[in-house]
Parts: structure tokens; sequence; C-alpha cells
């Protein structure tokens, strides 16, 4: 099966790493690409959008941004951490910053704010309860939080933080995933259900 | 190759490194928080996870040095990954002489304040209370920089008692898992900054990846005693070199400085093995500052493509780059890579 790591900028080789994983658990011949430009999107049955600068992979994808988009709708299944949960979201804003006007998809029914929880300082680590993987543990770095869902989106994970209250750490929608938090860090629970889902779809 | 494989054997180097109680107990007296305890619900922060994972994220991406906010901002639309803030860039620290210390906590709050992305800054090495400023104001990533004057000559500040990552230069591979076990959670080669030359960082990072696939032939041979010895040689834990062995790779993202100044430069050194670049003088001490930062960051994301590189290379032209130094014309005293060893 051909999976796809966008891989423009951010952790690509922690996403490989959990696809691969993920097909040795559930005994699938996995092939994972790194997906640089926009031709490559034919043929892949799942996608990751990686953690790394949200306004770095926006920029260094806007040429295909459209194609990505359209496959992403179009019920590829996709996983976005972190960054690329942002990516994902239709609204984004950043927590110091306010309006960052950065190059999004704009795909998930979610509103997230970018560094919602602080600096790398306050970057933290926490089991978090998530529908369906049950708990995982859950690494946040210079994370966004999801603050609104709306639509078709659904929160599948929350968690309480000191300083940001009751928020979403991850949400659903149709065959898109987006976490607040990086999973392909500490497990392939993800991966492995994006490989179910492309399985079930072929 | 994952990070997420080093976290295991870090996090046990890490809990040694905590349970030196003597250490601890004087680091207490003089105020540090350590080890830093669990918030009520359970939220940790300051971890190896939290600490190793950070610098994955900036993996295929750009560190640029600035020292206003004008150049930060520049970086940022540019699609840089990270800023480090400095008072003078190294090719000016270079020509200035005399002390150079930590940039303005004015300068880099104010920055912090105008950009979404990481923000750095460097400390000079062994300096322990402008680290420790450093994390108060909140700076994302440390430099325990040769770039600045050295105030300690024989140790390196102890990592682990902070919750902020660090990066440390190196030059060769016992350099780079001396600073790891001081808990370094990012490495790049030192080069000799602030030249526009990158023959240094490619020397390092030669050096670097010939030990490290030396050790890895070693291991799979079953070569045990020549781990040993490269342990006891570096003076480092036996556990640390056994781990580079297996993953063929340091166990911390390595990026590339010292000398970058153009899109081929940063093509080259991810060509080397590097998981990214900091340029230093290379952009703002150019001409065409702006459209240099984008072709940088275009030519280090697709260095494999080579219609890419051509492409960030065209964005530049070589009579606007900076003027560099050839390294074979400074004195030995004026080499910044053999401070901090």
């Amino acid at each position: 099966m051909k999976v796809g790591v966008l891989a423009l900028q951010g952790d690509v080789e922690e996403h490989e790493q959990a696809f691969r994983k993920a097909g040795e658990e559930l005994g699938v011949g996995v092939d994972v690409v790194k997906v640089k430009e926009g031709r490559q999107l034919g043929d892949l049955k799942a996608l990751a959008i990686p953690g790394g600068e949200s306004t770095a992979i926006g920029l260094l994808a806007r040429r295909y941004l459209e194609k990505l988009r359209d496959a992403v709708a179009g019920g590829l299944p996709t996983l976005g951490t972190c960054a690329g949960a942002i990516l994902m979201a239709k609204e984004v804003r950043d927590s110091a910053v306010g309006e960052t006007g950065q190059p999004i998809l704009g795909v998930m029914d979610i509103a997230v704010v970018r560094n919602a929880f602080g600096r790398q300082r306050d970057s933290f680590e926490l089991d978090v309860e998530v529908e369906r993987f049950g708990t995982l543990r859950a690494v946040f770095i210079r994370a966004p939080a999801i603050v609104r869902v709306w639509g078709g989106a659904r929160p599948i994970a929350r968690l309480k933080h000191p300083r940001a209250g009751e928020v979403v750490a991850a949400a659903q929608e149709d065959s898109m995933l987006a976490t607040a938090f990086h999973p392909e860090l500490t497990t392939a629970a993800m991966h492995k259900y994006l490989l179910e889902l492309a399985r079930g779809r072929a | 190759m994952s990070v997420a494989n080093g976290f295991e054997y870090l996090e046990r180097l890490r809990d040694f490194f905590y349970s030196l109680a003597e250490l601890r107990d004087r680091l207490k007296e003089r105020g540090f928080k350590w080890p830093r305890p669990y918030s009520a619900d359970g939220v940790r922060t300051g971890t190896v996870k939290v600490k190793v994972g950070f610098p994955a994220m900036l993996r295929n991406g750009v560190i640029m040095d600035v020292t206003n906010v004008e150049q930060a901002q520049i970086a940022e639309d540019a699609g840089a990954v990270g800023v480090m803030v400095l008072d003078k860039l190294p090719y000016d620290v270079r020509k200035a002489g005399g002390v150079a210390r930590m940039a303005d906590l004015k300068v880099i709050e104010e920055v912090m304040s105008h950009i979404t992305i990481p923000v750095s800054a460097k400390v000079r090495i062994g300096h322990y209370y402008e680290a420790f400023l450093l994390e108060e104001a909140g700076v994302d990533l440390i430099d325990e920089s040769e770039v600045l004057t050295p105030v300690d000559e024989q140790h390196h500040i102890n990592k682990w008692v902070f919750s902020v990552p660090f990066v440390n230069g190196c030059r060769e591979l016992c350099e780079a898992l001396r600073r790891i076990s001081e808990g370094a959670s990012m490495i790049r080669s030192k080069g000799e900054a602030g030249t526009g030359n990158v023959a240094e960082a490619v020397k390092h990072f030669k050096t670097l990846y010939t030990a490290i696939n030396e050790l890895n032939a070693a291991r799979r041979a079953g070569e045990e005693e020549r781990l040993r010895d490269y342990a006891r040689q570096c003076q480092v834990p036996l556990e640390l070199v056994a781990l580079t062995a297996e993953m063929g790779r340091l166990p911390v993202i390595t990026f590339a400085a010292g000398g970058i100044a153009t899109p081929a430069d940063a093509a080259l050194m991810m060509w080397l093995g590097a998981d990214g670049i900091f340029v230093g003088s290379g952009i703002f001490k150019s001409q065409d500052p702006k459209e240099r930062a984008e072709a940088i960051v275009l030519a280090t994301a697709r260095w494999d493509d080579p219609e890419a590189v051509v492409e960030a290379q065209r964005m530049v032209s070589e009579r606007t780059a900076m003027a560099g130094i050839d390294v074979k014309t400074l004195k030995p005293e004026e080499l910044l890579q053999t401070r901090g060893v």
C-alpha cells in the first residue's frame, strides 16, 4: 500500500517510521513516499502532514496547496499532527501575534490557536484519553490547541491544562484526523487506523 | 532514522544525572528548580521527549541569525523555522573583537512578541546565568556557542537541569557525544562562523559521519571492544556510543552551521547528512537578504531535487553574496571553532 508523508519540512522521518511500524503490526506491506510535489498525490492511499513550522510548510507547499486540498477534502485518509493540524484547520490564530494570514489548507471544521500552551519551556507530555485509541502518551511541543469544533468535525480527545484550560487535543472529520500533539513520537496507533481506513476504501 | 528511537536511553541518562545528589543539592542552593515538579493534572514539562522532540520539528528547516525585529520578520516571511537573536552577526563579532556576550534581553523579547516561529539565542560557553535568564525570558532554544567569548575553559553547562533545549557545536563525534551526555538536545557543526566559507562545516560533517559509519560497521561486526575503546577515548558513556552506532546517526537532531552563504551551500550540507541548516551572517550580510532567505529555505527543503536547487540558486546572484573570508588566512587565535571542546 502506497502512503505518503508531506515532506517539505518537519518530523517527516518520525512519521515514515510510524507508518512502517503500523504496516508491520497490521501485516500490510507499506511503501512510504516523501511527498514534495503535487503530482505525487495521485496514487496515495493515506497521507500524514507532519509537525514542524506551519508557516514554513505552508509557504513551501503554496504551489500545490490547491491539489493537496482537493486530495484531502476528497476523502484521502489524512492525519495532521501539530503543524499539520494547523494547516488542516479552517481558522488559525496565534496566541501572541493574533491573525497570522499564513497559507493553509482549511479543510476541517476546527479553529486552532497556535502556541496556545506557551513557549517551548512550557511544552509538555501527558496521558490523553483518545476515543477509539485509548490512553496515549501525548507529547505537546509548542503545540496549538483546538479551541472550537463545529459542522462535520467532532472532538475525540480533550485535556485540561493549567494555563489554557479545557481544550480539544484531537478531532476527527470523516477520514481526516487532526491532533495538537505528536502521536508519531510515541505510538503507531493512529497511523494504523489510517491504514485501516485506507484498506476499507480500497 | 527517527530520533524517537533514542528517547529511552536519553531518559535513563537524564535520570542518572538527576540522581547525582550532590550536584542536585548544590544547584538547589543556587536557586535551580530541579527536578521540576509534576503539576496536579499530570502535565510534565522539560522532559527528554519534549526537549529532543522539539528539534525534530525543525527538520529540513533553516534557522536564521537576526539582530532585530525587521530581520526576524523577513526570516519568518521567507519560511524560516526559527530565528537566532544576536547582538552582532558572527561576521561583525569577528571584526569587532573584544568580548562577545548574550544579546540584549529587550531585543529578544521584542522579537518574541512579533513572530510566531521559535526564537533562539546564544549564551557563552559555561555561562549558567545567561542561560538561566534566557530560560526565564522564554527563549525556545539556547545555543551554547563558541561564537561568543567562553567564560569557562573547562566545562560546558549541565544542560539536563534546564527545561529549555540546548544546541551545541561540534567538530567531530567525540565532541558531539560529550555535549549530548551533558544534556544537549541538538547538535550543529561548528564550521567557522562569520566567514561565508562552508569548507570547515563540510570538514566537520564528514569527520562526524565517517566516525559514525565506522562505529556502525564495528557494531554490526560484533566488535564490542571498539565501541568500548571509543567511549573511553571520548570520555562518554558506552551506552551513548552504542546507541549512536546502532542508529547510524547522532541520537539528536544535527544541523549544519558555519559559513553557509548560498542555496548551493545549504543543499550541499543537507546532502552530507544534515537535518537542517543554521545561516548566520550569510543572509543579512548579503545585499539581497529577502531573496536569499527564501532561496536557502527552498534549497534546504528540496535539496534532493536538482531542479528545485537550481531554481533556488537562480533567485540569488553571486555578486550580492557576502564577501567571504578564507579560513587559511585566519591566525590560530582568530579561529572560533577551537573554543570549548
